[in-house]
């Protein structure tokens, strides 16, 4: 289709926000941060990798110290170090779940006692600092915070490692029906009015007898308070939902091509195109080399494993590689490893071709050897994906 | 030390993406083949234990897989439902319809209800001896010590109530190193190393668990022994290429790609093993299950990965 993104390049030429999502392990926050640092290098502009992994290996790589919820520029010395110099600027921010919920807390409380008798609230910061799935939640709250402050050009997003990497999409939503469930305004009601009607009392005999009157009075009583930013709330979730939704945002499904992660990217691909968000690429990481599936190089390694004390012998004797009968065991050992890398190979072009069938763009990046530790190889990464 | 399989209770933990769910099954597959009755549980609903016993997918209530191996995946409302009728015998509230929702929100607003209701199926089906090993597929590392913590957490929080009586009993069954262990999985990798030493502390400091054993999956065989690495270098030089592409053909140079490609990566593991080993307390074992360059998957993976473990723990 003419005028469709083909490479990563044109894809976050063309967006304001790139959320990168897939199962752990594969690989997600080092894409996102090399996608964002290709971007500021080649594109200009200011471009931010907002990301959930709190692993200093990260901030390290990117030349800062550590960095937190306010935004942090990589340095220009960073660029230098790699021997580049960027025509934008490359930013970072982590994620910090509690610090982000006080300030929603405090932007949506109607005033400022009403938002300190939240954030002292035992129940709230149990909520708030261990509510799995409040982090899916904050996570998308920040982007859209962050975005509406304009001051980026490109806001990369690395999402919460989830096994069901769809909470976070769903997050907004369940947010806003939670603050307008039936049974937290039944809750609320009864601590306000000390009348206990037929239809509530099963429920208190339940909830009393498993936890107690008193937890269940300081339940209340948290959400009677959290109830007073109700409506700013809910606003807010639907307001996260429409950014998502936007043109200018889209989805980048990062996976290996192991069969689990494969399994869960298909998955993951076919709900984001249920809920109607615009996946941009998928990005495959560990991609074995191609040549473990050239034939020629098969047949090689099949003679070598069959013939290895004659070819051991056919050597010229000016490489000095000693005794033969060592030669010809090194020479079994070598073919014998193309031959268990192949199979591994072949699986994974079977998974590739099932993940291919689906987005316009898949960009496959290479098993590197080595770990990345510096700006240097997150470039290196960004490169062999960019194009 | 208490055998990693005589233990009653064990929670298998570890990064994602790093085979902790091929390891828990594995785990169970091999204590049944040893004749135990095991059962082994996920507590992610969504998860995807059956496929590797490559059944159905499991459900709540536990269905034998292989030979004395039950399986089941958590399901918290079924598991209060459970607990109001068998251990609280309150068998007229489970029937009333709010329930559900009830429970929605209390797990809502107190989230160690949900990690308590949880990690309290597993701890009694241990404890009332229905097996005689329950092998947990847990929470991810992130959230793991949250899990195993719960019942404390809910102590602290509830002061009276059934839920704060059935806590100590739990407490007591996790902090029994003879009945329950943390088995973290991890990968000869630099993120799933730092991650494992990190997890591994916070068991020890922020749990009353015992951390039984470490399993470090994928791990690469060693391709040459002595003086054979130094053949395999001169025969990668230019000159030795040429040599193998005069007798072999040009597939000869791919050949010699994949086996640098394997020293390299075996070389890098081998450094993050050594890391992991230092970091770790000396007596914490360190199972190494390898990488297994197959095609196979489901129930055939899964027992090749319990033959290496059989192996590693000297059955």
């Amino acid at each position: 289709m003419p005028g469709r993104p083909v490479s990563m390049e044109q894809l976050v030429a063309a967006k304001e926000v790139a959320i990168f999502c897939g199962s752990g392990g594969v690989g997600k926050t080092t894409t996102a941060a090399a996608v964002g640092a290709m971007a500021a290098l080649k594109q200009g502009g200011k471009v931010l990798v907002l990301t959930v992994d709190p692993a200093r290996r990260l901030a390290n790589a990117l030349g800062l110290e550590g960095f937190g919820n306010v935004e942090r520029r990589v340095p220009a010395s960073a660029f230098a170090g790699a021997g580049t110099k960027p025509r934008g600027e490359l930013w970072a921010a982590m994620l910090d779940t509690k610090q982000s919920w006080d300030d929603l807390v405090r932007r949506h409380a109607p005033d400022a006692d009403t938002a300190h008798r939240i954030l002292v609230n035992p129940l709230y910061q149990n909520v708030s600092g261990r509510f799995v799935q409040s982090h899916d939640y904050i996570a998308m709250e920040r982007l859209y915070q962050l975005h509406c402050e304009g001051n980026y050009d490109l806001i990369i997003v690395d999402t919460p490692p989830t096994r069901n990497a769809l909470d976070f999409l769903e997050a907004p939503d369940r947010m806003a029906d939670f603050f307008s469930s039936r049974f937290l305004r039944l809750l609320t009601a009864q601590a306000r009015s000390r009348l206990v009607n037929m239809a509530t009392k099963p429920f208190y005999q339940v909830a009393d007898r498993i936890l107690g009157s008193q937890f269940l009075e300081d339940i209340s009583e948290f959400f009677i308070l959290f109830q007073t930013m109700y409506g700013g709330f809910v606003a807010r979730a639907r307001a996260v939902e429409r950014l998502l939704h936007d043109r200018h945002t889209t989805f980048v499904v990062v996976s290996t091509l192991e069969p689990a992660p494969v399994a869960e990217s298909e998955f993951f691909i076919r709900a984001l195109a249920e809920m109607k968000f615009h996946l941009g690429a998928v990005v495959l990481n560990k991609v074995l080399p191609d040549y473990l599936l050239d034939p020629v190089a098969r047949a090689a390694a099949e003679s070598l494993t069959s013939r290895a004390p004659e070819v051991a012998a056919a050597l010229p004797e000016s490489l000095e590689l000693g005794d033969p009968s060592q030669v010809a065991r090194v020479l079994v050992e070598v073919a014998d490893s193309f031959q268990r890398f192949h199979v591994v190979a072949q699986r994974e072009t079977e998974e590739r071709a099932e993940l291919a069938a689906e987005p316009d763009l898949v960009a496959a990046v290479p098993y590197f050897d080595s770990d990345i530790h510096d700006l240097c190889g997150l470039l290196r990464l960004g490169e062999s994906l960019w194009a | 030390m208490t055998d990693l399989l005589d233990r009653r209770l064990l929670f298998v933990t570890g990064k994602g993406g790093v085979g902790k769910t091929t390891v828990a099954a594995a785990l169970a597959l091999l204590a049944a083949a040893r004749g135990k009755r095991t059962l082994v549980g996920e507590v992610d609903a969504k998860g995807n234990l059956a496929d590797f016993f490559s059944v159905p997918p499991t459900v709540f209530r536990p269905r034998e897989v292989q030979p004395r191996l039950f399986a089941m995946s958590m399901d918290t409302e079924e598991s209060l439902k459970e607990y109001l009728t068998l251990q609280l015998k309150l068998p007229l509230m489970t029937r009333m319809g709010p329930l559900a929702r009830i429970f929605e929100f209390v797990a809502a607003a107190a989230p160690g209800v949900r990690e308590v209701l949880t990690v309290g199926k597993f701890l009694w089906e241990a404890r009332q001896r229905n097996y005689d090993l329950v092998v947990v597929d847990a929470a991810a590392s992130g959230h793991v010590v949250g899990q195993l913590a719960a019942p404390q957490a809910i102590n602290e929080l509830v002061s009276v109530g059934l839920i704060r009586q059935q806590t100590g009993w739990m407490i007591d069954y996790l902090s029994d190193p003879g009945r329950t262990g943390v088995c973290i999985v991890a990968t000869p990798e630099e993120m799933p190393v730092n991650e494992t030493i990190e997890l591994a502390g916070r068991v020890e400091h922020e749990t009353n668990v015992n951390l039984a054993a470490v399993v470090v999956n994928r791990v690469l065989p060693e391709l040459f022994g002595r003086g054979e690495e130094e053949v395999f270098e001169r025969l990668e030089q230019p000159e030795g290429r040429a040599g193998l592409v005069e007798v072999l053909g040009p597939g000869a140079g791919p050949v010699l790609d994949a086996a640098r490609l394997a020293v390299t990566l075996r070389r890098t593991r081998a450094e993050h093993l050594h890391h992991l080993r230092t970091q770790l307390p000396p007596s914490l074992p360190l199972l190494f299950v390898p990488e297994l360059f197959t095609k196979a998957h489901g129930l055939r993976s899964t027992r090749l990965v319990a033959e290496a473990l059989s192996a590693e723990l000297g059955y």
